[in-house]
């Protein structure tokens, strides 16, 4: 009750509009959200570009501190989410954690803390919302619902067998009446899928196996049913949605067993696949494999970005990925027809070129052995899933990326491996750049050498000419045009999460978090 | 312990999904075997090593005939390294009375082992599951392959590795001093990383500063970035400054950059003789 009397009066102060009680108008979630940050991505689109421009290339250099603040306590906590915004208060997690803040000083409103369990805390990418409803994943493999005016439980629901070392780290994201959610983890070769819950009662809408079995369509990528249902490819982050074509994007993970092919020989669908579902249905509409059978750990769960562009002067509306295993891929959201495939980095050397249809052809002589091949990237790939931006101003799409090598070994010889059956050891890099890449060739207009650090680092744009993102230990806005350095700031750390931008009361903000610390920026101006 | 309903239908339905799947396994799974759960893993898995080393013999003898001497199935019977019973399974309680009894209905005959040797046999078994699934406790197998002296014409001639090292001067022993698989780390990526051996290169990464007014600093580099350059120098001086548009200049020179201009040149050939003949360096 103390808390709920904390908070009341902060929600209506900001006069907030919200009809019917509901902290979140649902059509926040159609519209190019200025005073909202209401999904994982800021948007459908998935482009993470604000449309805000109080803070901008001519006043940059006057960005400083609004505020900081430390949520954790030594304790190890990352936080890997990117934090939501809904009437002027953030929502972000680390594992097993959950915070609310007034974005207006960083003041902790509540903090919900989840059982003691002994699930994996590799990370934690956020929360999704629902009118008042909050929704993440707790490391045992349950979906926890919260009110998030309070912070208290509402429910919690299991997702999926706890005991099969799955890794719940998925932001939910809300569609409609749908709970969408992923979920982690190859450790061992779990069954993959994607599923929607009811928000009110947590009860399973649908589940969407990653994998086919038997009479489905791809099971003839498989040697069996067995191989496939234990193939795993999993959706470990959000995806983006298409709200005209009534399609959720999501790109699936690496198969299993991770690093030997000998008991999956096939392209194993539809791991490694972006992939367009009915998020009324649960139905696969079109996928697109961007590795067939893929034998590195370089899962297609990365950014999905949707973008209206133009090609060949016709308007389309196109899906672009720049994935782990360096290449782009361009393709058009509405049937999956693929348009463009480019590596951006050049160290790449396991294929054998592309196929008809724009996919990588996978160099048996690179798959890992026994006494090691070398291959760029290494495991962690030319990028990852850190945010990645779009900006519609310059037609340009950023990304981090890291020109590594490893030796890649198989550890398991058997017929019938498991579990990840291989390791890899890095074998030196490169280097690593931020890329801007035009997204209607994946040719790369320009690019930032990293002197050190950097790598798949995290990105935002904006429409105050602006793109900002972190090296090891700097906040940096650059000129999106043309790579030049703006503006920086000393942070503690990288980036760990995707910066958001957002407006209260009219003033616009940055907040960036930074291990178990959120940092918020604006551009002061002189008291009246 | 609490289990709540949904896990209950899970368990319920693995009854189902081993009987569709287990057909379809390729005929001699298990024959190539060569997992056996390492130290680290066994450490891991909190089992007893000693009931571990009984049971592997035991499931052998009294089980492996039909699931395979790794427990990873045959055309007989089901994988159990992959099995959602002994995945979900504490001390025995769901594993061991199918063990104790048998599945007579699905062919699965009553063995008649003693309560301590059903004991062993799951230990065994959640050991090999930890072992699949924990990739740090895996042992690597033999880098060895190959030929030494293909790779010291490599390392005198085309790798150029000649140009600062020597079998009999640097080098000399490094072969009697690690296993193949590590030798091949350090080698490759002498300043380690994730998943590497290294940390073998010893000499530091330097950087030579040039300031606005001519002035050179020298010095072992301690940061470098967009905005700052750090350097100690010969006599133990901190030095640091901004950086502004790439200036001042900065010179890096790392004496390992080598290895890392070989990554876009050396084929997996090169590397495998190479390691041979460093292995050969007794």
């Amino acid at each position: 009750m103390k808390i709920r009397n904390l908070i009341f009066p902060i929600v209506l102060a900001l006069g907030a509009s919200f009809a019917n009680g509901q902290l979140l108008d649902p059509k926040k979630l159609l519209q190019q959200p200025t005073d909202t940050w209401p999904t994982y991505n800021g948007d459908y689109s998935a482009r993470r570009f604000s449309t805000l421009k109080q803070i901008n290339s001519g006043n940059v250099h006057g960005l400083s501190l609004a505020w900081v603040n430390r949520y954790g306590s030594g304790n190890g906590i990352t936080i890997k989410s990117t934090p939501l915004l809904v009437n002027g208060v953030l929502y972000f997690t680390a594992p097993n954690h959950v915070w609310a803040a007034d974005a207006h000083n960083g003041r902790e409103l509540w903090h919900y803390q989840y059982r003691q369990n002994t699930g994996s805390t590799i990370g934690n990418r956020g929360v999704g919302i629902y009118g008042n409803w909050l929704f993440f994943e707790a490391p045992d493999s349950r979906l926890v619902s919260l009110d998030a005016r309070t912070g208290k439980e509402r429910w919690s629901v299991e997702i999926a067998d706890p005991k099969l070392d799955y890794t719940s780290t998925v932001a939910p994201m809300i569609i409609g009446n749908h709970v969408v959610l992923g979920i982690g983890g190859d450790h061992i070769d779990n069954p993959g899928f994607v599923q929607s819950r009811d928000p009110e009662t947590g009860a399973l809408q649908w589940k969407w196996y990653t994998t086919p079995r038997n009479g489905e369509p791809g099971i003839e990528t498989w040697p069996d049913e067995y191989a496939s249902a234990h193939g795993t490819g999993q959706a470990w982050i959000p995806g983006a949605y298409d709200p005209e074509l009534n399609l959720y994007y999501v790109g699936t993970g690496n198969p299993n067993p991770v690093m030997a092919e000998q008991s999956r020989k096939g392209d194993n669908l539809y791991t490694c696949s972006i992939v367009a579902i009915n998020p009324d249905t649960g139905k696969m509409v079109w996928y697109y494999q961007v590795s067939p059978h893929e034998v590195h750990d370089w899962d297609a769960s990365v950014p999905i970005i949707l973008i209206d562009g133009v090609i060949n002067g016709k308007p389309r509306k196109l899906l672009a990925q720049a994935s782990r295993n360096g290449y782009y891929f361009l393709l058009d959201r509405a049937t999956g027809e693929h348009l463009v495939t480019k590596p951006f980095i050049d160290t790449l050397n396991w294929t054998k070129g592309l196929n008809a249809k724009g996919q990588p052809i996978p160099d048996p002589a690179k798959y890992p052995a026994p006494d090691g091949r070398l291959v760029s990237p290494a495991s962690g790939g030319a990028t990852n899933w850190p945010a990645q931006t779009f900006s519609p101003d310059t037609g340009l799409l950023y990304v981090g990326t890291s020109r590594s090598y490893s030796m890649y070994y198989v550890t398991d010889t058997d017929d019938h491996p498991e579990g990840w059956a291989g390791l890899d050891a890095q074998a030196g890099t490169d280097g690593s750049a931020l890329l801007a890449l035009d997204y209607k060739t994946g040719n790369t207009t320009w690019k930032h050498e990293w002197p050190s650090g950097g790598g798949p680092s995290h990105m935002l744009s904006t429409a105050g000419n602006l793109l900002f993102t972190s090296n090891a230990s700097n906040f940096i806005a650059f000129e999106p045009k043309t790579g030049k350095i703006l503006w920086h700031a000393g942070l503690t750390g990288p980036m760990t999460a995707g910066p958001i931008s957002y407006e209260l009361e009219g003033k616009q903000y940055l907040t960036a978090a930074v291990g178990d610390m959120l940092y918020t920026f604006t551009v002061n101006q002189p008291n009246k | 312990m609490f289990r709540p309903t949904v896990f209950v239908a899970g368990v319920l339905a693995l009854p189902l999904l081993a009987v569709s799947v287990w057909a379809q396994l390729p005929s001699t799974p298990g024959t190539k075997a060569t997992i056996e759960a390492s130290p680290a893993a066994i450490a891991g898995s909190k089992q007893d090593p000693d009931a571990v080393a009984r049971g592997s013999i035991l499931f052998k003898e009294k089980c492996g005939g039909c699931h395979g001497m790794t427990a990873k199935g045959t055309n007989k019977a089901p994988d159990l390294v992959r099995s959602v019973l002994v995945l979900d399974d504490e001390k025995g309680l769901l594993i061991g009375p199918v063990i104790r009894n048998g599945r007579p209905a699905k062919g699965m005959p009553k063995v008649g082992l003693s309560e301590p040797q059903i004991g062993d046999i799951v230990a065994w078994l959640h050991a090999q599951t930890f072992a699949a699934d924990h990739r740090n406790t895996y042992l690597f197998l033999d880098a060895l392959t190959g030929d030494a002296k293909k790779g010291e014409a490599y390392f005198n001639g085309t790798g150029g590795c000649a140009k600062c090292h020597s079998g009999t001067g640097d080098l000399k022993g490094i072969g009697g001093k690690f296993d193949a698989h590590d030798l091949q780390g350090r080698w490759l990526m002498p300043r380690g990383g994730r998943g590497g051996r290294g940390a073998a290169a010893k000499a530091p990464i330097t950087a030579t500063v040039t300031l606005p007014d001519g002035k050179k600093v020298e010095g072992v580099l301690e940061r470098y970035d967009d905005f700052t350059i750090s350097l100690k120098d010969a006599a133990g001086e901190y030095h640091s400054y901004s950086r502004n548009n790439g200036l001042p200049k900065v010179e890096v020179k790392d004496p390992a950059k080598a290895h890392t201009e070989l990554l876009r040149k050396y084929t997996d050939e090169d590397i495998h003789n190479v390691t041979a003949y460093l292995a050969s360096l007794k």
